[in-house]
């Protein structure tokens, strides 16, 4: 870990209208670090994360990111065609579901292809070649590789679409409940997956999710979201063992034992 | 000898807010420290917070008051306010924790999970899985069952691997939660073996252990948890 | 060729009132401005349904003057009914005078075809383009695509050739293959065969698009520097015809394939009616015409 942050986010408050989307959020989020947001439907944990990923113009506060070049840059400042340049290179959106972050008409390959082809990567056979690989480390079979995700199962889908954004090395990546619509075993294999990877690439991420499981296996700090509000934070086995706020113990003592 | 782990002054409860906000104390005024080279036990009945001071000093579990001070690269870090960060360098370098329970990784073989804290510390893999095989060689678990995932393992078979991951790694410090309550006798003589080189490489240890053999062999200072127990105070 | 004068000229020259071509002049100029961009403009119906090249006839009536020669070829031919109506609407309509020759034309209108026949500086060739966006195959929002090609995010083009080199070895894209404009603005050349593309680049004649139910217009001004989108390793290339024309002998030129009866026979003819003719006039000879003519004698 360096002893810089990535990301500094400061005061970030959505209202649509006089309702409170999320409000007053701060936190810094460091190199290889993954924080989860968790919190029910509706605790503004989705705005907040549409928010940190510019899909969302907050309504007040500021977002600072770490350029490559060790640059604190302001997002809200930055000019749009660098910020989609940065979220296609140095950023990843894995979306709750793959049909919104896949394009489900042409192949597996040219699916995880395409980020490449945006940066100038002209040569097709390097393509082709960086996206099986691409595939085998997302445990998709090199014989998929020119089948539409249409003809995919959920679980691969998923996986495909992870492909997808981290092919460029991206050094930060949004996940909304990238579990959400899977079945159980396939949810595992998943968690597993993304565990290894950003693991493996020292990534950071901020994950969205409801399932306190899922931020236990795959985050190192979390944030407790209701009503807009981050009511409680800190190291995920701290808070998920030791929670203090009413909330918290609720949601925790909810949880299914198996 | 060096103090690489201090507790001071440390004072715990529990806020049930789903019980109508009643507050459980566990602990207060607890007052410690384990020296480089020595193995400091935890003592005292059962349910009087041993358990609740182990996770507190591993920072699983938060503090009311008080500092708990651990020696990390030179410098003292207070495990009781650093943030989450910290904690988790602290963690990864200097502090080493062997629960009672293996918290199953899924699909990871069993000699992944050893040599993870290596990996993680920057070792490499192959190195690093070489160290995890003796280990488990070590502690007598089939050699079949290395390349398996932990979860479908017998509770001895999975506190051996747990055992194996926590003593693997070069960390100063090393909490010891019960780490011999379902091993046979045989390899509890393994983990009694590998305490004491632990101790002689000038690590602290910080343990529970509810068998009195270990216990004995294992303890330098025994130190009685329910000296902190405000419920027996109050008695 | 010219048909008798009519009194429709003159009421309103070109079927278009003065304000509409002014309009479109001025959409002309922007779009000459910015080669390749498409600009919008206010379509007109005309009298003729959408997909009939509403788009290009908006544009030749527009530039259209009374010494003007017009040609309109459809698939590179003079003589099919897409043609003929336009040619004689607007003898019709701006009474001008009308050619097949390629040579003596001053604008020709053309649906899928560029003239075999190199064209000169002062010549104009008006599109007829259905569909202008060359993104829209893989994102079909306008928004989407109008910010792509503002912020030049190009990447999904070549998303579109990797396809077609996955599913068929090399690129199959055969018509409406896309083109980088002045190292700026990708652009869809109509659904003329990649063939033609080569002749847009560096082109001495002016180059239009119109595209009628898309309300848009865009250009390529003289000496533009026109590429062919491709790869490395798999560079553009035009479709190659293994014989040449089979009546006037003529090779690298593009060739249509016409069946000649229910038994699997079959030609291959210039697709560009007039340039075959030209060719015929001045003595060549295909395989067919001979044994035509030997047939004869």
């Amino acid at each position: 870990m360096t002893d810089a942050p990535l990301l500094k986010v400061r005061d970030i408050s959505k209202f649509y209208g006089a309702r409170i989307g999320c409000r007053n959020v701060s936190f810094d989020l460091w190199p290889g670090e993954v924080l989860a947001i968790v919190g029910e439907s509706g605790s503004g944990k989705t705005t907040l994360l549409n928010c940190l990923a510019t899909r969302l113009m907050p309504t007040s506060g500021t977002i600072q990111y770490r350029m490559r070049d060790g640059q604190m840059r302001d997002l809200a400042r930055m000019g749009e065609a660098e910020r989609r340049f940065l979220m296609r290179t140095d950023w990843g959106f894995v979306h709750q579901n793959p049909a919104d972050g896949l394009r489900m008409t042409v192949s597996a390959g040219a699916n995880v292809g395409e980020r490449l082809m945006a940066v100038g990567d002209r040569h097709y056979g390097n393509i082709r070649e960086t996206a099986g690989d691409w595939l085998r480390r997302v445990e998709i079979g090199l014989d998929r590789i020119d089948d539409q995700p249409r003809a995919f199962s959920g679980g691969m889908r998923q996986r495909l679409q992870i492909a997808r954004n981290l092919v460029t090395a991206p050094r930060l990546v949004f996940m909304d409940e990238p579990t959400g619509g899977l079945d159980v075993s396939v949810q595992a294999r998943l968690l597993d997956l993304v565990r290894g990877l950003v693991h493996d690439l020292g990534l950071s991420a901020i994950v969205v999710t409801h399932d306190l499981a899922v931020a236990r296996l795959l985050s190192h700090r979390m944030m407790v979201m209701k009503d807009g509000h981050v009511i409680e934070q800190g190291l995920t086995d701290r808070v998920l063992d030791d929670p203090r706020e009413a909330y918290t113990q609720l949601l925790v003592s909810s949880i299914l034992q198996v | 000898m060096a103090t690489p782990l201090v507790v001071s002054e440390v004072a715990k409860s529990f806020t049930m807010h789903l019980r109508d906000g009643i507050r459980l104390p566990v602990v207060e005024n607890v007052n410690f420290s384990v020296k480089a080279g020595e193995c400091v036990v935890l003592g005292g009945p059962s349910g009087i917070g041993k358990s609740s001071l182990l996770k507190m000093v591993y920072g699983n579990y938060g503090v009311d008051l008080g500092q708990i001070l651990v020696e990390h690269e030179g410098q003292f870090v207070d495990l009781a306010s650093a943030d989450p960060r910290t904690v988790l360098a602290v963690r990864r370098v200097t502090l080493g924790y062997v629960s009672q329970f293996l918290r199953v990784v899924p699909r990871v073989a069993a000699v992944d999970v050893v040599a993870e804290p290596l990996v993680e510390g920057g070792a490499i893999p192959a190195v690093a899985r070489e160290r995890a095989e003796a280990m488990l060689a070590r502690l007598n678990l089939p050699r079949e069952l290395w390349q398996l995932p932990p979860a479908t393992f017998s509770g001895g078979e999975q506190q051996r691997v747990n055992i194996a991951r926590g003593f693997i790694t070069d960390h100063r410090i090393l909490l010891l939660d019960e780490p011999t309550a379902s091993l046979d006798a045989k390899n509890r003589e393994v983990v009694v073996g590998m305490i004491e080189e632990k101790k002689r490489a000038g690590v602290a240890l910080l343990g529970i252990f509810h068998d009195d053999d270990v216990r004995t062999k294992v303890a330098g200072t025994i130190v009685d948890v329910s000296a902190f127990s405000p419920r027996r105070a109050a008695a | 060729m010219n048909a008798v004068p009519s009194e429709l000229a003159t009421y309103n020259f070109a079927y278009l009132d003065e304000q509409t071509k002014r309009m479109i002049r001025r959409t002309i100029l922007k779009a000459i401005a910015i080669p390749g961009y498409q600009v919008p403009f206010a379509s007109r119906e005309m009298p003729m349904p959408y997909g009939w090249g509403t788009g290009g006839v908006q544009v030749t009536a527009a530039i259209l003057g009374p010494e003007d020669v017009l040609k309109v070829i459809d698939q590179g031919a003079d003589d099919t009914t897409n043609a003929v109506s336009i040619r004689a609407f607007f003898q019709k309509v701006a009474n001008v005078a009308v050619t097949t020759k390629t040579r003596e034309a001053t604008i020709i209108q053309t649906r899928h075809r560029i003239p075999e026949e190199k064209l000169t500086a002062g010549q104009t060739l008006v599109y007829q383009v259905p569909i202008p966006e060359p993104l829209r195959f893989l994102e079909p929002r306008e928004t989407e695509t109008r910010k792509m090609h503002a912020l030049e995010e190009y990447g999904l083009m070549h998303v579109k050739l990797y396809e077609d080199i996955a599913r068929n070895g090399h690129i199959a894209t055969t018509y409406s293959y896309p083109v980088k404009v002045e190292g700026r603005y990708v652009m869809s050349p109509s659904p003329t065969p990649k063939f033609d593309n080569p002749k847009m680049h560096m082109s001495e004649a002016l180059q239009l698009f119109g595209a009628g139910r898309e309300k848009r217009i865009y250009a390529l001004p003289p000496f533009t520097d026109v590429v062919s989108l491709d790869f490395e390793d798999h560079p553009f290339e035009v479709q190659k015809f293994e014989r040449p024309c089979a009546l006037c002998g003529a090779e690298n030129v593009y060739l249509d394939e016409v069946v000649l009866d229910d038994r699997g026979g079959r030609m291959f003819v210039c697709s560009d009616t007039d340039h075959c003719e030209d060719r015929r006039d001045h003595g060549h000879c295909g395989t067919m015409l001979a044994y035509g003519k030997a047939a004869a004698e």
